[in-house]
């Protein structure tokens, strides 16, 4: 690790110098591999916000609550399933009591190109340098929202969540406090694949809102790994469904293991709204939600594995009771 | 219970490599900058860890990971550096109460928290703890290396009430590799010490 300068953090906006330390588990990783290099660490463990809180409105989660506290909360396994299994199917115990909900939608790709600065080419890490995983090592990698500069997967599970159910982000910053749509904070890599979300310099995430609505108690996270616990996603489907008996009012679906960013899937969401779901329906949305895919190589089998994901997941999800 | 102080700890290996030299060396070594690594310190900074139960006065380079404030600077060498990158679990340790990995946390940011090693584990009479026991009565390992990360973690699986069944403990436990896998041993040492490990 190179030097930096470690400080806790006093509520003070930062600066575009600062970076902001909590779980530490992603920077820590990618300050030893020297991908990161920081030179000024704020530590935000001591600002509280570490809210879990259900009201009328929906779920209100602060930024430095931790992802095993929300995934072992009853109520939010209850009333906003899709919330708590993408927090529960993550990673390790370790790291789910030590990781924060802020830090990890912030969570960087996995790509091997990325994580590893002996490989020259990386336009995300060194922009214009090219790219290793186009011909590459590639089977972890993205098949949408990938551009002839970048396919590195986003390798989250909560996000997907998120996106889904439209939940809003909050924000602090020089100019004070303000919320977005959290589908807006990442931002596909296009020509520019360092940068990667639509904060400001020094802003800082303080909660997320997750708004109430009929189709959150009918919701799901479906993940396939390579093994049964503790990997990343080779697939994902985060779905929440709002049924009339068996038609379709309303759907929410995001794929995560497939994409550049936490993936909604709007396509397949307006295929299924109004139909009956049965595997014929819920295999021709998923067929639109992975129509615009690209693969290169040794990710080709992830379109199918995705499709089947989301198909599974959406009749998984019909059959809960909610 | 408690390691022997070792002098010759730091001689051991260089783990932060290149020019990051740990604070007590750094007096004596010749300053060699390299391309790729400042040979300059980071900050140093003055702590106090509570580590199974004893304050520990450290002065350590703000770069120092918990894992290598225990092994390093404490003769605590009991949690191991397996991959140092938080993916195999064998340098877990308790932080209050909860199993965390001690590689990706940084000793600064510890604070006032308690940390329990392995060390810091023992049964009522002062000798094995009854998970320690458990696993030398199931034959839950084989090389060893990975035993105080596991140990640690199956002591947390019990008390947070997840050990109420095998798929359960795996669940909880899939965070600790063991490549000589032992894992159906390691499941019922679990099982084993359950009853007789305090839950909350």
């Amino acid at each position: 690790m190179r030097p930096f300068s470690y400080d806790r953090a006093a509520g003070a906006p930062g600066d575009a110098g600062t970076t902001w330390l909590a779980g530490g588990t992603t920077l820590l990783d990618l300050m030893k591999l020297d991908v990161m290099r920081p030179e000024r660490l704020a530590d935000i463990n001591g600002l509280g916000l570490a809210e879990v809180r259900l009201d009328a409105q929906g779920l209100h989660l602060g930024a430095l609550a931790r992802m095993a506290e929300v995934a072992g909360n009853a109520e939010v396994q209850r009333h906003f399933p899709v919330v708590a299994q993408s927090l529960a199917l993550a990673a390790s115990q370790q790291l789910r009591n030590m990781a924060s909900l802020g830090g990890n939608v912030l969570q960087r790709t996995r790509c091997p190109y990325f994580r590893d600065p002996s490989h020259a080419a990386c336009n995300k890490r060194n922009p214009g340098s090219g790219c290793g995983a186009m011909d590459g090592a590639n089977r972890l990698q993205a098949v949408l929202g990938t551009s002839d500069a970048c396919i590195a997967a986003y390798p989250g599970d909560f996000a997907q969540a998120l996106v889904a159910l439209d939940a809003e982000v909050t924000l602090r910053g020089a100019a004070g406090e303000r919320r977005m749509r959290f589908a807006d904070l990442h931002v596909q890599p296009g020509t520019t694949p360092e940068r990667e979300t639509t904060l400001r310099p020094g802003e800082l995430i303080t909660g997320f809102t997750v708004p109430a609505g009929p189709w959150a108690a009918r919701s799901l996270y479906l993940k396939v790994r390579d093994r049964e616990s503790y990997a990343f996603a080779l697939a994902s489907a985060a779905v929440a469904l709002d049924l009339d008996g068996k038609v379709v009012r309303e759907a929410r679906i995001a794929l995560g293991g497939v994409a550049t960013v936490p993936w909604r899937a709007a396509e397949a969401e307006a295929d299924l709204r109004g139909k009956v779901l049965d595997e014929a329906s819920a295999t021709r949305a998923a067929e639109a939600a992975f129509a615009a895919a690209r693969t290169h190589g040794e990710n080709a089998f992830k379109p199918e594995l995705g499709r089947r994901t989301l198909v599974r997941a959406l009749l998984l999800a019909k059959r809960m009771e909610a | 219970m408690t390691a022997p102080a070792e002098s010759g700890g730091l001689e051991r290996r260089f783990l932060l490599g290149g020019g990051a030299m740990l604070p007590l060396l750094a007096g004596t070594a010749t300053a060699q900058p390299t391309p790729a690594t400042p040979a300059h310190e980071g900050r140093s900074m003055e702590m106090t860890l509570q580590v199974n139960g004893q304050a520990h006065r450290l002065a350590l380079d703000s770069r120092t990971t918990l894992l290598d404030a225990l092994r390093e600077h404490m003769g605590l060498t009991g949690s191991k550096k397996g991959c140092d990158q938080g993916q195999c679990g064998a340098c877990t340790v308790l932080l209050d109460g909860r199993p965390v990995l001690a590689c990706l946390t940084l000793a600064a940011g510890v604070g006032t928290r308690p940390v329990i090693t392995i060390e810091g584990l023992h049964g009522r009479d002062g000798g094995l703890h009854p998970m320690q026991q458990a696993f030398l009565d199931q034959d839950a390992f084989q090389c060893g290396y990975c035993t105080p990360g596991q140990i640690i973690s199956a002591v947390a699986c019990v008390r947070q009430g997840h050990a109420g069944s095998a798929e359960e403990i795996r669940e909880f436990m899939s965070g600790n590799l063991c490549r000589c896998a032992a894992y159906p041993q390691i499941v019922a040492a679990v099982q084993q010490a359950a009853p007789l490990v305090e839950q909350g």
